[in-house]
């Protein structure tokens, strides 16, 4: 509708503003209902607030060369105790820092600061993911220090987390064989906006119906730039190749 | 869930950009939603529906366009329309695909008073 004289003909607002007559034939009467509307042509992003504070949580990481991942997944996969076994293995070798999201409860801050690793739990109440203004949050309480790695666990989550960006150089999730193969397919905007894929729980296949192979073909159908991991963090089985990526970071950015 | 994050988020927007253009009624509030954007679509309009009591918009006509998804392929460069994130191109049967269109969340423009 045209905002100047509400006649449905939006077209003609370019004759207006070249000082044209009326071309076209009206065939209401002209009460200028809404004269004095306005179309303001916004054309932003809706998660934008979002998007501009992950990216300077972004600069922060950058400046002080921080390696930031975000670690996603159902709850259940297996977060927590990939957390603890990979501190396990690297807190002698890197400063660490761990900020946990969850609904309710501190049980995984407890986990990680019994590890004596900082840690910063973030209760999001009925929020189902953590967003980028959570983390600039978190980030004054813990004071990370330069050259070291910040492990986020995101809230137990397979859907909401993958839309909002908090600034991590990458994005992690985490699928256990425990979850049957065909979780990329059934929730495959997680996989597509991951970065590094963590197969977990691979001890445990043998009794179950999950093909670890066809796990990784539909994780790779869903983006085929995934980088995959495959381990155990119950057992230890695989850790390394983790660890040794870990320490590989801060990787540039994508 | 995140329907009610990206509903207040809408709504805050809307009224920001409402408040520098020194509106003081938004009449219309033009929205552009990818189909594969990860948004629930029904949910998004229920989410808008409790979000906007209250505010300025309680009386704007919400317009919604939802934009079809459309791939790429990263091996033989063709584009397609796609309906989901695990399609193979239809031309050469790689998933290495692209998605070009189909992933807007945005607020394209309003109509203020």
């Amino acid at each position: 509708m045209c905002g100047t004289c509400g006649c449905g003909d939006a077209a003609h607002h370019y004759h207006h503003d070249q000082g044209h007559h009326h071309e076209h034939e009206h065939d209401h009467n002209h009460e200028h209902p809404h004269e004095d509307s306005r179309l303001i042509a916004v054309e932003l992003d809706i998660l934008r607030r979002n998007n501009l504070m992950a990216e300077r949580n972004r600069g922060y990481f950058e400046a002080k060369a921080i390696f930031c991942l975000n670690l996603m997944s159902s709850p259940g996969a297996g977060k927590t105790t990939l957390l603890e076994e990979t501190i396990r293995r690297l807190k002698d070798k890197k400063a660490i820092y761990v900020i946990e999201g969850d609904q309710q409860t501190s049980h995984d801050a407890e986990r990680i600061a019994a590890l004596n690793i900082p840690v910063f739990q973030v209760n999001t109440g009925s929020g189902c993911h953590l967003e980028a203004s959570m983390i600039h949050h978190a980030l004054q309480h813990l004071n990370p220090s330069e050259k070291s790695l910040l492990l986020i666990e995101n809230v137990g989550n397979l859907v909401c987390p993958a839309l909002f960006d908090l600034g991590e150089a990458r994005k992690v999730v985490i699928v256990s064989t425990t979850e049957g193969d065909d979780k990329p397919l059934k929730y495959p905007y997680m996989f597509k906006e991951a970065h590094v894929c963590i197969i977990n729980k691979t001890d445990l296949s043998p009794y179950l119906n999950t093909d670890i192979e066809t796990l990784r073909g539909n994780c790779l159908k869903v983006n085929p730039e995934l980088q995959l991991f495959e381990l155990s963090a119950g057992k230890g089985t695989g850790m390394d190749k983790w660890c040794e990526w870990l320490l590989s970071g801060p990787v540039l950015p994508i | 869930m995140h329907e009610v994050s990206i509903a207040q988020s809408i709504v805050d927007l809307a009224i920001q950009q409402a408040e520098s253009h020194s509106a003081i009624e938004v009449e219309e509030l033009e929205l552009e939603i990818g189909v594969l954007s990860g948004i629930e679509i029904p949910a998004l309009a229920f989410a808008l529906e409790s979000c906007v009591m209250g505010t300025w918009l309680e009386k704007t006509r919400i317009v919604r366009h939802d934009i079809p998804g459309e791939g790429k392929c990263g091996d033989c460069g063709e584009s397609f329309p796609i309906k989901d994130m695990f399609s193979a191109c239809p031309f050469c049967g790689s998933f290495a695909v692209r998605i070009t269109k189909g992933k807007e969340l945005r607020i394209k423009s309003i109509v203020i008073k």
